[in-house]
Order: structure tokens, then sequence, then C-alpha cells
């Protein structure tokens, strides 16, 4: 692989980084620190990092109401992300928009986004911005497999295959859309297999492998920033928590979370680094600290005042 | 000053504002060489290549989204609903992302999209394509509705729209397309001129009674007016021109000086612009009004497509005169 263990220990700190935040999260929600609801990442860190590991802060991206894994991956400061769930006025969305509404727009990351699927159009969007700029740089579009299933992924993909827009659709497939299985949603085996219906390519990626995941990422964003136009990934991968707060996931089995946590992708992603259990120690102590950090000062933020809202609703 | 078309008035709006600025583009259904269903944008491809003045496939929900998207990058699109029916396949991308985005990232980015929609009846096109769903988009916060009456507003008024950093629902009648009206050379002293959003503007003035209305219906409103006149009911007409934010001063100045309100409105009668207008009047004018505040709306059906129906079930100037003269007669 192109990455030298050194180049690899960011990303892998990245990814230890967003499991720890999404673990604290779920504890925070356990003892109703945080109001809401929230859907956690955790399970899927290698999709989030292996791509934006292949972009800039000029490229952008859209996530979905699962979008803690991609606003971290971008570059987003995990204090303001913690202060956002608090409902605090130093979250990047001032405590407006709370977990699905998150942007950071000094890193290209332009929202989380609580409807599903909304944001492919807003990509495609972007990406056409910079088709008409003569840029260089290219957009990705996170969704989910239920996503898929919206409308706007084939309007989306359509449109941005007619115009050649440099963009990647990133399909993460975790095999449910809150109870849905897959094959309750879907008659064909892959998701990818659609891509020939827009004449553009499509791969299925294994979501769980740093390196898999880097490599298609960084084959379609050549391909995007060359103006060659689209590529859908469908990355194959797996939510360690239920759909959000409430779910007690009764329509899955404990032997098939376990089966695939035995191919959990930090986990791969270190052995393959040849990374000791020692420095995985002092790095997740390192993390973890981030994490208290980030709770600390989410803690200590002042709400937000009541707004007067012409001030705000418009610009 | 010039006569020209409400659609050519429009059509000289997009043009000079993507002269002006190299970020404004138009994004659409049949809009490049055919000139979209009305012929609006019609020249705009020749003259600024077919990257700018983009056709698109048949897909509103995502066209609205890729303006937004372009537009929360920098770019100011202008993007081309054919029927303001159509919307109804694009709310979620203009209610959901287009109006919040700027409120719901705290500020972040802004959404300086225009969304022009022909709207209305009188063309006998059925219940499909002859909607007034503006009432729709007023309830939204975060997104203007814009509705003018002439051609001089029309242009001034598009020119605010794709200037203004909020997302504007941009509201034309299909019936005024063919309607002329003065507007300055583009060339004279005043030929770049703009007309504020948010401005309602009293057309004619008199002592008796307030005319409301906006797009097609303010023509309506002042031929209702001009014939009033005569029977010795005096009229104020303001056109309102605005619809979010609504301009409630200048309909309040009206209403203090008449102590009477008529509102007239294309969409349906319930829950429709007229309902918030009538609210405003109440809540505002109450200690100065001599008579209920009355409006003549569009009768809560489809818009029916044969002529006949269609007349029967849209206001005009004959309806808004029986219902000001009711008016006075019963509270003189
Ligand atoms: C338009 C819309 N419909 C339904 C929902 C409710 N909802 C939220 S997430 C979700 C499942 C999404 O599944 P998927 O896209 O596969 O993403 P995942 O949750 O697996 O990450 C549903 C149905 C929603 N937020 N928006």
């Amino acid at each position: 692989m192109d990455l030298s263990p050194q180049e690899l220990l960011p990303h892998l700190r990245m990814m230890l980084l967003i499991r720890r935040f999404e673990e604290r999260l779920d504890e925070l929600f356990a003892s109703g620190l945080i109001k809401g609801t929230s859907h956690l990442y955790a399970g899927q860190e290698a999709v989030a990092v292996g791509l934006c590991s292949v972009l800039t802060h000029q490229d952008y991206i859209t996530s979905t109401h699962r979008g803690h894994g991609h606003f971290l991956a971008k570059g987003g400061d995990a204090k303001a992300l913690m202060a956002e769930l608090f409902g605090k006025v130093t979250g990047p969305s001032k405590g407006r928009g709370g977990s699905q509404h998150v942007a950071d727009y000094r890193v290209g990351f332009l929202g989380s986004n609580g409807i599903t699927a909304g944001g492919l159009p807003i990509a495609t969007g972007a990406a056409l911005a910079i088709h008409l700029r003569q840029e260089k740089n290219c957009v990705i579009s996170f969704f989910g497999e239920g996503g898929s299933n919206q409308g706007t992924f084939h309007e989306s993909i359509n449109m941005a295959a007619i115009w050649r827009l440099p963009i990647l659709y990133v399909c993460e497939n975790n095999l449910y859309a809150m109870s849905t299985r897959y094959d309750e949603a879907f008659a064909t085996p892959t998701i990818a297999a659609r891509a020939a219906g827009y004449g553009i390519p499509g791969e299925v990626v294994d979501g769980t492998d740093f390196f898999a995941v880097r490599a298609a990422g960084e084959r379609a964003v050549q391909r995007a920033r060359q103006g060659e136009g689209p590529t859908l990934l469908e990355m194959q991968t797996y939510r360690y928590y239920g759909h959000s707060k409430s779910d007690k996931r009764e329509y899955r089995t404990r032997e098939e979370e376990a089966e695939w946590q035995s191919r959990d992708c930090i986990e791969k992603l270190r052995l393959s680094m040849h990374f000791s259990d020692e420095s995985l120690h002092a790095l997740d102590a390192e993390v973890l600290h981030e994490v208290d950090e980030a709770v600390e000062f989410a803690m200590q933020s002042p709400e937000p005042a009541v707004e007067e809202w012409e001030d705000v609703v418009y610009a | 000053m010039r006569e020209i078309y409400y659609s050519w008035a429009l059509r000289e709006a997009m043009a000079e504002e993507m002269e002006r600025d190299p970020n404004v583009f138009i994004l659409g259904e049949d809009i490049a060489e055919y000139g979209g269903a009305f012929k609006v944008t019609q020249g705009l491809a020749e003259k600024f290549g077919r990257e700018r003045v983009r056709n698109t496939p048949i897909s509103e929900n995502t066209i609205c989204g890729v303006g937004v998207g372009a537009a929360i990058v920098g770019m100011r699109p202008v993007v081309d609903i054919m029927f303001q029916d159509f919307i109804t396949l694009a709310m979620d991308q203009i209610v959901n992302h287009a109006a919040k985005f700027h409120y719901m990232y705290g500020g972040q980015c802004r959404v300086p999209m225009v969304i022009r929609t022909p709207a209305g009846g009188g063309r006998c096109y059925g219940p499909t394509h002859s909607q007034s769903l503006e009432a729709w988009l007023m309830h939204v916060p975060g997104i203007k509705v814009v509705a003018p009456a002439t051609a001089y507003d029309a242009k001034g008024l598009l020119k605010s729209a794709i200037r203004d950093d909020n997302p504007v629902f941009f509201v034309e009648s299909k019936l005024l397309y063919g309607i002329k009206g003065e507007v300055p050379e583009p060339d004279a002293p005043d030929g770049d001129y703009t007309v504020p959003i948010g401005e309602a503007k009293v057309t004619r003035e008199g002592a008796h009674l307030t005319l409301i209305a906006y797009s097609r219906m303010t023509g309506e409103a002042e031929k209702a007016a001009d014939a009033l006149r005569g029977s010795g009911i005096d009229c104020d007409v303001v056109d309102l021109r605005t619809l979010a934010p609504l301009d409630g001063d200048t309909v309040a100045a009206s209403v203090e000086k008449t102590g009477r309100a008529l509102v007239i409105a294309e969409d349906c009668k319930t829950a429709g612009v007229s309902a918030e207008v009538m609210a405003r009047v109440s809540e505002e004018c109450f200690d100065f009004l001599k008579a209920p505040v009355r409006r003549v709306a569009a009768a809560d059906t489809p818009v029916p497509c044969a002529d006949s129906l269609e007349k029967a079930a849209l206001p005009d100037a004959q309806k808004i005169i029986d219902a000001a003269v009711a008016l006075l007669q019963q509270y003189p």
C-alpha cells in the first residue's frame, strides 16, 4: 500500500476518535445528559476516514442523519460537534441544528441532513458549481442503502452522469435501514449494479477494509478531477449500535453482530500496520482525553440566547 | 420608456444579471433553445451558452436541490419550474433544504437562489396546471415570496431576487406574460433599476375601501376600482408585490385611512394568502375598521378546465365589484 505506518497513524487515530466519540455519546444519551436523538456511526469508520483521506478541505462532502463520523473525518472539530449535541451556542450550528444538522464550511463539510437522501441533490449542485467554475475539486455524497431508494438517488446520479460532474456517490450499505433488512427493500444483490443504468462505473467495496475504501476512493476521485464524471461506490459495512437511541435491535441477531465485529475496521487497520497493543493503548488514552475535553467544553459552553428570528432566519 | 411584455421584462432581468455576475446561471426543463414552456428564457441560451442556460431532465426535486447545492458554494442559480403546480415534486428541497440551511447550519451558508414559477389559471389548462400555491411557501420561514403584477415590477423584483442572499420563490402569472407595461430602456439612467423585496405599492387612491391584491389580481382590482369610482365608491388599491415578508405597514396605512378592506387573491380561499392578510388587518387595524374584512378568492375546488367553470371558480373584476358594493351597502 502507498502509505507508510507513519502516514497511516492519523487515519487510525481518526477512526479511533470517531469510535470513542460515539461510545461516549451513547453513555451521555443513556444518562440523559443529552436530549433529542442521535444515530451513531461506530462500525463504519473506515468508510468516512478512508474516503476523506483522499480529499482536501477544498473538496466538499454532504452527509446524512448518521453524520458524526463524516464531520470528524472531514476535519470538523470534536469539541464543536459535542457542543452542538449538547445544544450549546458553541456548536457549528449554534444549537439550532443538533445531531442531524451540523456543517463546517471551513473544511468543506456542507452538512449532515435529517432527510434521508436529501443530500444527494445538494452534493450534485456543489459539483455543478465546480464544473461551471472549471475548478479541480470534487464532491462526495454519503448516503445509506435506505437512502438509495429515494427518487433523489436516481435524479441526482442521472444528472451528474449526463453532465459528467466531479462527484462520488457513496452508498454505505450497513444492511439495515432502521429495521428494514436489505433484502426487504432491494430485489438485486448489489446497489452498485445500478450504476450501469446511468452509464457510470459502480463498484462494491469491503467497507471494513480501510485500504480497499481508500483505493476505490482514489480511483473515483481521480476520475472526477479529470472530468470523466461520477462514480457509484457501494461500501458494505455494519453499524454496531441500533438505528438510534431507542432501538433494541430485534430485527437482527447477536450472532450476526458478532460476526461483523470480528472484522472490525479499526482492528484490521491496526493489525495491518503492525501497531502493537501498547501503542494502541497509548493512542487510545490520547483519543479518550480528546473526547473528555470535548465533553468538558460542551458542558461549560453557554446555552444559546433566544434570538430575534428576523435576524437569523434570513441572510 | 418603452412598453414591453411582462415575459420580456423577466428575460431582460435574467440577461442583465447574467451579464453583471458570472455566478448567475439558469436551470430548468426545456429552457434552452426551446425557451421554456412560456418562452420566457427564449434567446438566452444563444446569448450565454448552454452551460449557463442549462436544460435539465424532468426531475423537479433535484433541480431545486442542485440549485441549493450550487448556491451554498457561491453560485446564484435561477431555477425554472415549468408550472407552479410542479413544486409539489420539489417541496422537500425547497422547504427542508433551501429555506432552512442558513438558519439550521448556524448562519454558515447562504442560499441565494430564485425559483421562478408560472402560476394561476385563466388558460383552461385544468387542475394540475393552473394552481396558485404561493400560500404554502408563505408558511415556511426562510424563503421569500414575490409576486409582481406589472412588467416594471417583474423586471425590478427579479433583479432584486437574483441579488438577494436568500431563496426567493418567484410567482409569475401565466396570463400576465403577454401583457405589456412601461419599462425603462436598459441604457437609460434608471435602466438598472431594481424594485425592493418587501414593499407593497399603492396603485389607486380612494377614501372608502382598500382593495388588497397581488400578481394578476392587482389588474383586476384596478379595473374594479376604476368602475366603482363611477358609482361613487373610491378605492385604494394596494399591490402587495411581495407576499413574504408581507408589507403590513403599507396595508395598515391604507386600511386606517379607508376603514374597510377587501382582499383579493387567485389562490383558494381556505388558508390561502387572503387569510393571512385578513388576519394581519384584523390584528393591526381593528380600531379603524368600519366593516368586517372580506375577501374575493378562488373557490375551494381544483381549478376546472372548461372555460365557463374556470371563470366561475376564479376571482375577477366583476366579482370584486359585487363584493365591494355589497360591503358598502351593508356598512355604509
Ligand atoms: C425522507 C425521510 N424518510 C424517513 C426518515 C426516517 N429515517 C431516518 S433514518 C432512516 C433509515 C435510513 O437508512 P439508511 O439510509 O440505510 O441509513 P442508515 O440509518 O442505515 O445509516 C429512516 C427511515 C427520514 N429521516 N427522512
